[in-house]
């Protein structure tokens, strides 16, 4: 059975330090950061990845309240993705758009601001908002998403820890290619920053990152690294069938080859290579392509101690002899964006289809030899003739893998 | 509170339930909801806030005496004074 290949006409998102693609390029090119101190709830000032898009650029004062962070996120790279690919909501048939968004998680921070509330007045659960269940409940993000464009094709979250982004990826291709829809909004989105509890459980578990300039605390592969900088953000795809791209003459920013996901089964925290490296074989093999085919790998190494030796074993066996496959990481420019972190960084990487540079791995000064692979990008970006197929891994809690890989349109 | 001070505490409340409304021209007796942009869940907002800032409760049978801005100084001014 030949399935329609699905095109990426679109992408809107607001990543820690900018505010759509061009200038998350510009930051990833430059050793930019995103990454600050804010003051968070029972912790004091933790370090973090924050956005500062324009909330009323497609809300209202009154939407912004009622709304959660989340869907405000959603909506303005919904928006951003809609405009960037040209296509003309009003004039589409909008109950055949499907809204697919990844979530690490949602609802602690509305949970956590009643508690916080309600503690002003005795814990009297009566001062308890009407609002906490509309905001709360799961699909929320890609809910106000629809009440925002008048969407009303099918809309829902996908729940997949930090493999989230990519599974909303995964979700829309599924569904375009199955006919359900004929346009899909799809990625994920993140306002963990939002919560204490986040920081506080990572903390608990030693992996909350913590350095003297908030802008090097993120730091993937490097011998220092000290745990994960805890990110918001948002990145949302707008997919359609290539032949659909094609007829309306889109410009189409790549094509999604392959993906998988599958599931480690051994620890709700620590990873297993083995199934990793095997989620990266079945994306490969779903592509009809081989490993050497693959110009970029952006690793998914949160900059924990164990997590990013686990992804390399992985990566070394799933690339083995790969010579001309380069490797690199993102998280030292943004942190770790959680439900938007798949696809956020693959988007950081797509434009190397175009500039042909490969965006380093910031932060790395002291490479851990146990996270030396091969061709791992660092110090400064490479440039690499040709590139024409990118693999985005993106993983999560409780053993969920997600691979993506999207190769070059050649129109 | 006089009444002109329990007309300010409401639409101070409104002004932050509803912000992008001009509150300006509200006329006292006709239906705010026929002026503003108000649905339900805004309506419970007004009753918490009452609730938050001024220990009022308003029983369910009591919501149609909010329904203008002179029905709420009406009902609430025995009950801030």
């Amino acid at each position: 059975m030949t399935l329609p290949s699905i095109a990426i006409t679109g992408i809107g998102l607001c990543a820690p330090g900018s505010n759509n693609l061009q200038e998350f390029r510009k930051m990833l090119l430059s050793d930019g950061s995103g990454v600050e101190n804010i003051e968070t709830r029972h912790m004091g000032q933790v370090h973090a990845g924050v956005c500062h898009f324009d909330e009323l650029k497609y809300q209202n004062r009154k939407q912004l309240r009622r709304g959660t962070r989340a869907g405000s996120i959603a909506i303005y790279c919904s928006r951003e993705s809609i405009d960037n690919s040209g296509y003309n909501l009003e004039e589409a048939d909008k109950s055949r758009i499907g809204v697919y968004l990844g979530i690490t998680e949602h609802g602690n921070v509305e949970t956590e601001n009643e508690i916080h509330n309600i503690s002003a007045f005795d814990n009297d659960t009566k001062y308890w908002t009407h609002h906490h269940n509309p905001r709360t409940v799961a699909n929320n993000p890609a809910g106000e998403v629809t009440l925002n464009t008048g969407i009303t094709g099918p809309h829902y979250t996908i729940g997949a820890a930090c493999a989230a982004g990519n599974a909303g990826l995964v979700q829309a291709v599924q569904m375009l290619q199955l006919g359900e829809v004929d346009m899909a909004l799809a990625g994920g989105v993140s306002e963990s920053i939002h919560t204490f509890g986040i920081f506080a459980a990572f903390k608990s578990q030693g992996a909350l990152a913590t350095h003297e300039d908030p802008t090097k605390a993120s730091r993937p592969f490097d011998q220092n690294r000290n745990g994960i900088v805890v990110s918001e953000g948002g990145c949302v795809y707008t997919l359609e069938r290539l032949e659909d791209a094609q007829k309306r003459g889109a410009n189409i920013i790549g094509l999604i080859s392959g993906y998988a996901i599958n599931s480690d089964a051994t620890d709700f925290v620590l990873a297993n290579p083995v199934q990793q490296a095997k989620c990266v074989e079945l994306a490969l093999k779903k592509a009809n392509l081989k490993a050497s085919d693959i110009d970029i790998v952006n690793t998914h190494a949160t900059a924990t101690p164990m997590g990013d030796i686990q992804e390399c074993t992985a990566l070394r066996e799933a690339f083995s002899g790969c010579s001309d496959t380069y490797f690199n990481n993102t998280k030292g420019f943004i942190g770790h964006c959680m439900g938007a972190a798949g696809a956020l960084e693959l988007a950081g990487n797509l434009p190397a289809f175009e500039d042909g540079f490969i965006h380093p791995t910031k932060n790395l000064e002291e490479l851990d030899p146990e996270c030396a692979l091969p061709n791992l990008v660092y110090g400064q970006a490479t440039q690499k003739e040709d590139i024409r197929i990118i693999l985005n891994n993106s993983f999560g809690m409780l053993g969920i893998n997600s691979v993506v890989i999207v190769t070059r349109y050649n129109g | 509170m006089t009444a002109e001070e329990v007309k300010k505490a409401v639409l101070d409340i409104i002004s932050d339930i509803a912000p992008d409304e001009d509150l300006d021209d509200l006329q006292g007796d006709k239906a705010l909801r026929d002026q503003i942009d108000l649905d339900s869940m805004d309506f419970l907002d007004i009753v918490m806030e009452l609730r938050k800032r001024y220990k009022v409760e308003v029983p369910e049978a009591d919501y149609m005496e909010l329904n203008t801005l002179d029905g709420c100084v009406k009902y609430l001014l025995p009950k801030l004074t």
